[in-house]
């Protein structure tokens, strides 16, 4: 062998270097081990945290858990000093804001994934789509900010008395109140915090439907709104509800922006325009001021019951796009 | 199509020399087709719209705030020290974070069987999908709760956000190198755990920055987590010590917010300009170099 080597790629110098001497060996024995080893314990350290965080959260909620049971879930009153706790008047407000986010949010979202991934040129789809991602990357406490303190004047003044001069015989649009902190307000900071969510994932999901079946079907005669609803829609449903749900378990859990639209209320009521609370708000906002040893307890409570919802919701949601994989790639 | 006004009239003998023009129900269909249309240009441009007005707001109220006192000194005048205690809880966070995420991806695309596999990524797709008010209570509970706040310990809950956005950015890069690499060293005899580290890792090294960074933006961003864990930090002087509460920029974003403080808004939006400005360049800093490594891995 010459003294100065051919000048290798790396790959050369390994093999070169890869005589099998027994110390060798047995170091690349070990090193197999190690890494696969090392590389195995992150996975488990990970589950453990799971594990744990699902352990911790629940045994916190014990205390309030043996007190109110079940019933915590149908009961009203949240009332700190007298040691009452009920979350029926948060739950409604999860409810009601995540349904307002995903109920406005999703048809807009799905738009825009159709508009992105079947209508626009490459040009304008390289700017509008890093675009729509960047609406994603704003942090949520700014959002919450700009709501508070823009928005929330703005919808005070002439978006929530126009809907309840309007529409003020269904009790959902009551009369404004003097601030802009609202239901309504938190729903509209969720709609825009979901959108950029569903959007990506459906425009992936649209831009992955087969070529040849939309061809087929404009070249039947179907105009392109009818090749969208007749063939791309129907063949990624299950994706696009997975990409729904993966909306909603954002907004079900998001406790900052909510908390500081939402005014902080703790009732249950129909109007949308008064304050009110989700489960993850009142956790932000009172966590770090318990009044008694239940509280703390019950805001466990909260966050155990959110902890299975978003677990759920997630759940289900990559269960879906499995499920919608499996059946795309088995599809000729 | 085109559709021209006055195409509805009654059928004429057909004319060989007139335009073609729809008719009847297809013209209706076309109609409908380009309403809708209209309605998805719309929609994207309204998500376009919202984002520019809100940055809109937050860069016109910030340059009023920002100064060089602004960015250097402590409170009152300014919020150099929220700044430091944020770059060091998130630093500590992305320090731990990193190896785990890596690991994990290296775990999923080069270790795991079809069995293994599965499990793993539904847990990352979880920890994601986990808000991050959960996590924020869990590490109070683990380590605040009779023990004290401390800057680490907001880093240890920013650092379980961090991990499923580093596995999964890098593993979609894993996924990227070619398999003829792979056994290419295998065919030379390479060990496994050699082709891993001088082969595989070095060829995504890109994506593992990006995905990285990506997740930075992410933790500088959150705010329950710190919220819970950190409050008591200050902003007058500089703490540098991680065992010690810190404070940070969106926890002081949110508390302004909640005061009701005319003066302290304007703080507010000059900390959420700076905030997002950082974000931003994060952000789009680490699309421009995705897009050049997976040129370099597909070419």
């Amino acid at each position: 062998m010459s003294a100065t080597p051919p000048a290798g790629t790396a790959s050369l110098k390994l093999a070169r270097s890869n005589r099998q001497s027994p110390a060798r060996k047995r170091a690349d024995r070990f090193g197999d081990v190690a890494l696969r080893v090392i590389c195995a314990a992150a996975a488990v350290l990970a589950a453990v945290v799971l594990i744990l965080i699902a352990k911790e959260v629940f045994e916190g909620a014990q205390p309030s858990f043996a007190k109110f049971g079940f019933s915590f879930v149908t009961h009203q009153e949240w009332a700190p000093p007298l040691e009452q706790f009920g979350g029926r008047g948060l739950i409604f407000g999860t409810l009601i804001t995540s349904a307002m986010a995903l109920l406005i949010g999703a048809p807009v979202a799905i738009s825009i994934g159709i508009f992105l991934a079947l209508m626009a040129p490459a040009a304008v789809r390289n700017v509008i789509s890093p675009l729509v991602e960047m609406l994603a990357a704003i942090p949520s406490v700014i959002l919450g900010f700009w709501g508070l303190i823009i928005l929330g004047p703005v919808l005070v003044n002439t978006v929530e008395p126009f809907l309840h001069n309007t529409f003020g015989f269904i009790p959902i649009f009551g009369s404004p109140q003097t601030t802009g902190a609202s239901i309504f307000n938190a729903g509209l900071i969720l709609t825009i915090m979901v959108i950029p969510i569903i959007a990506s994932v459906t425009r992936d999901l649209f831009a992955a439907v087969p070529r040849d079946l939309q061809d087929g079907a404009a070249a039947l005669g179907s105009t392109r709104w009818e090749v969208i609803r007749g063939v791309v829609l129907p063949t990624t449903l299950s994706g696009i509800m997975g990409a729904c749900l993966l909306g909603l378990g954002r907004a079900l859990g998001e406790a900052i922006a909510v908390s500081q639209v939402i005014g902080g209320g703790t009732e249950s009521h129909l109007s949308l325009f008064k304050n009110g609370g989700t489960m993850a708000s009142i956790i932000a906002l009172q966590f770090n001021s318990p009044v008694n040893a239940l509280h703390t307890a019950s805001l466990y409570y909260l966050a155990a019951l959110l902890l299975i919802i978003g677990v759920a919701a997630n759940l289900l949601a990559s269960w879906i796009t499995l499920r919608f994989r499996a059946a795309a790639g088995g599809a000729p | 199509m085109r559709l021209l006004p006055g195409s509805r009239r009654e059928p004429e003998p057909f004319d060989p020399t007139q335009p073609l023009v729809a008719t009847g129900n297809l013209r209706r269909r076309n109609g409908v087709s380009v309403f809708i249309q209209g309605l998805a240009v719309a929609a994207a441009f309204a998500a376009v719209a919202v984002l520019v007005i809100v940055i809109i707001a937050v860069v016109s109220h910030g340059v009023k705030a920002i100064s060089w006192d602004f960015i250097t000194k402590g409170e009152p005048e300014g919020i150099g020290p929220t700044l430091v205690g944020s770059g060091i809880i998130v630093g500590i966070a992305t320090l731990i974070a990193m190896p785990i995420g890596v690991l994990i991806a290296l775990f999923l695309s080069e270790y795991s069987g079809r069995r293994s596999k599965r499990p793993v990524q539904l847990m990352m797709d979880v920890m994601n999908g986990l808000p991050s008010i959960i996590i924020a209570v869990f590490v109070y509970i683990l380590l605040v709760a009779h023990k004290g706040q401390a800057g680490w310990k907001a880093s240890v809950a920013l650092a379980i956000i961090e991990v499923p956005l580093i596995a999964r950015g890098t593993q979609e890069v894993l996924n990227l190198v070619p398999s003829a690499q792979r056994e290419a060293a295998d065919a030379l005899g390479v060990a496994r755990w050699r082709s891993v580290l001088t082969i595989i890792l070095p060829a995504a090294t890109g994506g593992i920055v990006t995905a990285t960074l990506l997740s930075v933006a992410r933790a500088a961003g959150e705010t329950a987590p710190v919220l819970l864990i950190t409050a008591l930090g200050h902003g007058d002087t500089f703490h540098f010590n991680p065992l010690e509460p810190l404070p940070s920029v969106p926890v002081k974003i949110f508390q302004l917010s909640e005061e009701a403080n005319p003066e302290g808004f304007t703080e507010a939006w000059g900390l959420s300009l700076i905030l997002i400005a950082i974000i931003l360049v994060l952000g789009l800093g680490s699309r421009a170099l995705l897009n050049r490594s997976k040129r370099k891995l597909t070419r």
